[in-house]
């Protein structure tokens, strides 16, 4: 190899010419493929209410079916009111937990899921007309055994019988955690109800071990005890007055929540229902 | 290197001078992306594209990369063709790159490639050199498909995702094994692959670099 490559000049112009070069093709390529990565989020988030909703079937026009029957809502979970301050198609409330001015830091009793910290608002998506829906799809996030788990979870139009639930994102132990996707788990959730009958906000639903006896209870997964709390603790969160209780409380008891601007005078009159 | 010709250069790395077999390197990502074939299947290709491409242009400007900065040459180079890999897979493989997650970014540190690149790529000619990327590459997907292959039939009664053992928590019989989902369970399938290997191909067989002792007796300990 020739002496000369070692010179400082030699070392700086080859390290430079190599830095830009990387970084063009780099560059170039995260920028071409963008486009085409967002649509398939896009996509994988879409597939996943579908699935949770029961709409899905392999090999559908997965963008077509969900904009025919579904519609996207966000709704302030203080009041449980739908919202028209957010666009829903861009809405992001992952994003809005994070910003001290969109979301609220949890004290220690409330945050059973373990957020830490959770937004003011949040998207819903309902199947089958927004007036009175057939459907309707939370968002649900909490902390598994390893990590978070981000599912959804499909209720129908009454606000307290559970359709199905789904997780899009975990890192639980494959085989034994890894199971809360298992179709045959999933399937018990089917008919399962939220609430009891006293109307409070208090959610009743839970996993238990060893049978599930009542309607408020769904079998736990075997060797996943960990897994199986932090499902539990989550549903108990999202669907408490923290998250969706005033939200879904408005289907209970059959009175439609209504569009922020309509419902703007009498704020007081919701919260004290 | 003694006989370098395109034929060895692909081939040997397979059985004869296999990467993970005899080389024992790039373990880590073994355990980690077998737990189903189609994974390991995905690995294996970004890795065979990742070690040849990385090999060839290594090569190209090996006569002008400076020998003081040549490790950081090198790592910038797999750098970038990880990073593009990995765009790549986000955009026509979306839900593969959820299942590899962060592994694909860990080729970069796979010290297959950066072993090629700086025994191989620096002193031999650029179609060479591409063609033992592939060649190591190749002996590294082959034996992510063995492993593959035993931990999902055995873990989760699947080959390739299509039921062979129908599975208890799906109504059939089978009782998966569920040490095979866990990464542990890698290192003894990669143990009796090394075995097998050494047991067919004797002259694989280490020399012991220590001798042990035969047992004293407890009057000689004395």
């Amino acid at each position: 190899m020739a002496q000369g490559n070692n010179s400082i000049k030699k070392v700086l112009i080859v390290a430079f010419a190599l830095c830009i070069v990387c970084s063009v093709i780099v560059s170039t390529a995260a920028v071409a493929l963008r486009p085409m990565q967002q649509l398939n989020q896009e996509l994988d988030r879409k597939t996943n209410i579908l699935n949770v909703a029961k709409l899905y079937e392999p090999g559908m026009d997965v963008e077509e079916v969900f904009s025919e029957e579904i519609t996207a809502r966000v709704v302030d979970l203080d009041t449980g009111e739908y919202s028209d301050e957010f666009d829903p198609d861009t809405y992001d409330s992952f994003e809005a937990a994070r910003d001290p001015a969109s979301g609220r830091t949890l004290s220690g009793d409330q945050d059973i899921a373990g957020l830490s910290r959770v937004e003011n608002y949040a998207t819903v998506y309902l199947i089958g007309g927004e007036d009175d829906p057939e459907q309707i799809v939370l968002p649900i996030r909490g902390q598994g055994l390893w990590g978070l788990m981000r599912g959804f979870l499909a209720v129908e139009g009454d606000g307290n019988t559970i359709v199905s639930i789904t997780y899009y994102e975990h890192s639980e132990t494959p085989g034994l955690g890894a199971e809360v996707n298992n179709p045959r788990w999933q399937a018990q959730w089917e008919g399962k109800k939220i609430y009891d009958e006293e109307g409070d906000l208090s959610p009743e639903i839970h996993l238990t071990k060893g049978g599930a006896s009542d309607e408020y209870e769904v079998d736990a997964l075997s060797g996943a005890t960990l897994t199986s709390n932090g499902v539990t603790n989550m549903l108990q969160f999202w669907l408490s007055e923290e998250a969706f209780g005033p939200y879904l409380a408005k289907f209970r008891s059959g009175t439609e929540p209504e569009d922020a601007e309509e419902t703007d005078t009498d704020f007081e009159d919701v919260e004290g229902a | 290197m003694a006989d370098v010709n395109a034929k060895g250069v692909l081939t040997a790395p397979i059985f004869h001078n296999n990467p993970i077999a005899l080389q024992i390197l790039g373990i880590c990502s073994a355990l980690a992306v077998t737990t189903s074939m189609s994974v390991s299947l995905v690995m294996a290709l970004a890795v065979i594209f990742v070690t040849s491409f990385s090999n060839l242009f290594v090569s190209l400007i090996r006569n002008h990369i400076p020998s003081s900065i040549r490790i950081i040459v090198q790592m910038t180079i797999i750098a970038s063709l990880v990073i593009v890999v990995d765009q790549i897979l986000k955009a026509y493989a979306y839900e593969m790159s959820k299942q590899l997650s962060v592994f694909v970014g860990l080729i970069i540190t796979n010290c297959i490639v950066m072993g090629r690149a700086e025994g191989f790529a620096m002193s031999n000619t650029p179609g060479m050199s591409f063609l033992d990327g592939i060649g190591n590459g190749l002996g590294y997907g082959f034996v992510l498909m063995v492993v593959g292959f035993f931990r999902e039939l055995l873990g989760s009664g699947s080959i390739f995702g299509i039921t062979i053992l129908q599975t208890v928590q799906n109504g059939g019989w089978y009782v998966p094994n569920g040490l095979l989902l866990l990464p542990p369970s890698a290192f003894f399938i990669i143990g009796l692959l090394i075995w097998v290997m050494r047991a067919v191909n004797p002259e694989q067989v280490e020399e012991n670099e220590f001798k042990m002792k035969e047992n004293t007796k407890p009057k000689e300990a004395v």
